[in-house]
Formats: structure tokens, C-alpha cells, sequence
């Protein structure tokens, strides 16, 4: 007995948005901290120092946002959806 | 060298970000696939944990006066028993589901705490709306740590845990040491800086 069509695509659409929705993590994250930087620039203090010391060089949230979205993008993203390819693929 | 203490409310919202986006993923692969790899589950526990380690330099350091203390050691506390009872339910020397609970109960004594040490009201500064706006979210908060431990698969309540600590992380990088607070700034509090 075959399958109808609609039975087979629909948890193909659930686990893609899934994948989709993993993959949307790092980029919003890194686009937040990127917006933020804009929006208030000041908080920057790399890019007009006026003798500040060093916590106000070092801890400079718009950019801490940024390297949360690349260490998620880079070191959690990838093997997470790798795993859930594989237990999709294991589901078929 | 000592940093002022807005800096410290900017790396724990930092930890805060890590942790709210390792749990909004982990809700939406589920923890079966979470768990297929064996350094994931610690991840978040393991952030949990050093934050915990972490808040024990500013207990000692930032000592206005002994309600501050007292918050801060209470802090330190259960951010370790919370994240040290997850990295051992991670690695399987603690098996009982109930041991999640003592992520609930950090949120509860962090709110309160955070509540309690703010000895100013809401529009006082923007340190104070901060204060006790951490307060009620962490104590809200805890009703998702503690229903997830008895449905650990429900996405709602894993995006809600999740969703918890980012408020939490988005109240910290808004805090400052001395600011207004939608206009209001009491006159005492000191004079605003940028």
C-alpha cells in the first residue's frame, strides 16, 4: 500500500523548519549585536578611545553579542545539525 | 583594576546569552538530538557552573554593604549546585529527574535575592528598575525549569526556560552604573555618565 503524498511531505516540512530554525540562531544573534553596535555606537569604545581603561576596551557588549552568535555558528550549529540530519534521515 | 560594576552585569549577561541560546536549541532539536553528542549536554550546565565559580570574586569583591554579600554568596551557591547537579545528571552520576529541580530553585533564590538587595524603587536608576525587574522575571521564570522536569520534551516550556535567561541576559547588558530609567533619575543617585 502506498503512501498518500500529504503523509510523507508534512514531517518532512516539520523537520526542516527544524533545521531552518537552528541555523537562524548564530546569524540573528551576530545581526542583533550588529544593530545594537549602530544604534548605539558610543558603547564602542574601540572606535574613538579617549583614554579609557581597560574594562572599557575590553567588555564592549554590542561585540560580545557578536562573538556569541559566531561561537554558536561555529562550534555548536554545525555538528547539532549534522545530528539532526542524522536522526531525520534514521526516521525515513 | 578592580572594573566597575556595570562590566560585571555585561559578562554575566554574556554567560546569560550562552545559555539562553544553547537551551533555545536544545528545545528545538529536542534532547534526544541534543544528546547524540557527549560534550553537548554539559555545555550549558558547564556555563551554568563557572558563572557560579565566577560570582564568588565579585561576593568578595563588591562589598557596598552586607545584603550585597549575602545576595551575591547566595548567588554563587545555586548557580554551582544547579549547574554541577546538571553536569552530573549529563554524565550520569545522578539519575533521579528531580535533581532539575534545583534549576528552578536557583531562579527563585536569585530572584528573591535580587529583590531584597535592591533597597531602592523601581524609578529610582536605572540600576534599580534593573534590579527588581531580574527579580520577578527569575522568580516567574522558575515554573519552566520546574514543569520541564516533568515533561522534558515539551517545546513550550524548553523555549520558555530558554527565553527566561535571554530576558535576563537583555536586563544585564541594559544595566548601568548610574542612568536614567524612562526619564526618571533620582536626585541623590549620582550624576549620569554615558
Amino acid at each position: 500500500m502506498r503512501a498518500e503524498p500529504g503523509q510523507l511531505e508534512a514531517p518532512r516540512v516539520r523537520r526542516s523548519v527544524r533545521a531552518r530554525a537552528v541555523s537562524a540562531i548564530a546569524p540573528f544573534t551576530v545581526l542583533a549585536g550588529v544593530l545594537w553596535a549602530f544604534a548605539q555606537s558610543y558603547r564602542l569604545t574601540f572606535l574613538n578611545p579617549r583614554g579609557e581603561g581597560f574594562w572599557w576596551l575590553a567588555v564592549e557588549p554590542p561585540l560580545l553579542v557578536i562573538l556569541v552568535g559566531v561561537f554558536f555558528g561555529a562550534f555548536v550549529a554545525p555538528g547539532l545539525l549534522a545530528d539532526l540530519q542524522a536522526e531525520e534521515e534514521e526516521e525515513r | 583594576m578592580q572594573p566597575e560594576a556595570e562590566f560585571v552585569h555585561w559578562l554575566f549577561a554574556t554567560g546569560f546569552l550562552v545559555l539562553g541560546i544553547c537551551l533555545l536549541a536544545e528545545s528545538i532539536v529536542g534532547p534526544e538530538v541534543w544528546g547524540r553528542n557527549p560534550w553537548r549536554p554539559h555545555l550549558w550546565p558547564g556555563a551554568m557552573f563557572v558563572m557560579g565559580i565566577c560570582m564568588w570574586p565579585v561576593m568578595i569583591l563588591f562589598t557596598n554593604s552586607t545584603i550585597h554579600m549575602v545576595a551575591h554568596s547566595a548567588w554563587a551557591q545555586v548557580l554551582m549546585l544547579s549547574g554541577g547537579a546538571e553536569l552530573a545528571l549529563a554524565r550520569g552520576k545522578l539519575t533521579s529527574r528531580y535533581w532539575h529541580l534545583t534549576v528552578g530553585l536557583a531562579l527563585i533564590v536569585s530572584g528573591a535575592a535580587s529583590l531584597v538587595h535592591e533597597q531602592n524603587a523601581w524609578l529610582f536608576s536605572r540600576s534599580a528598575f534593573v534590579h527588581h525587574a531580574l527579580g520577578w522575571v527569575m522568580v516567574g521564570g522558575a515554573i519552566f525549569p520546574i514543569a520541564r522536569t516533568f515533561r522534558p520534551r515539551s517545546f513550550v516550556l524548553g523555549a520558555g526556560f530558554a527565553a527566561t535567561f535571554l530576558v535576563v541576559s537583555v536586563l544585564l547588558y541594559s544595566h548601568r552604573d548610574v542612568a536614567d530609567i524612562f526619564g526618571h533619575l533620582s536626585p541623590v543617585a549620582g550624576a549620569p555618565h554615558r
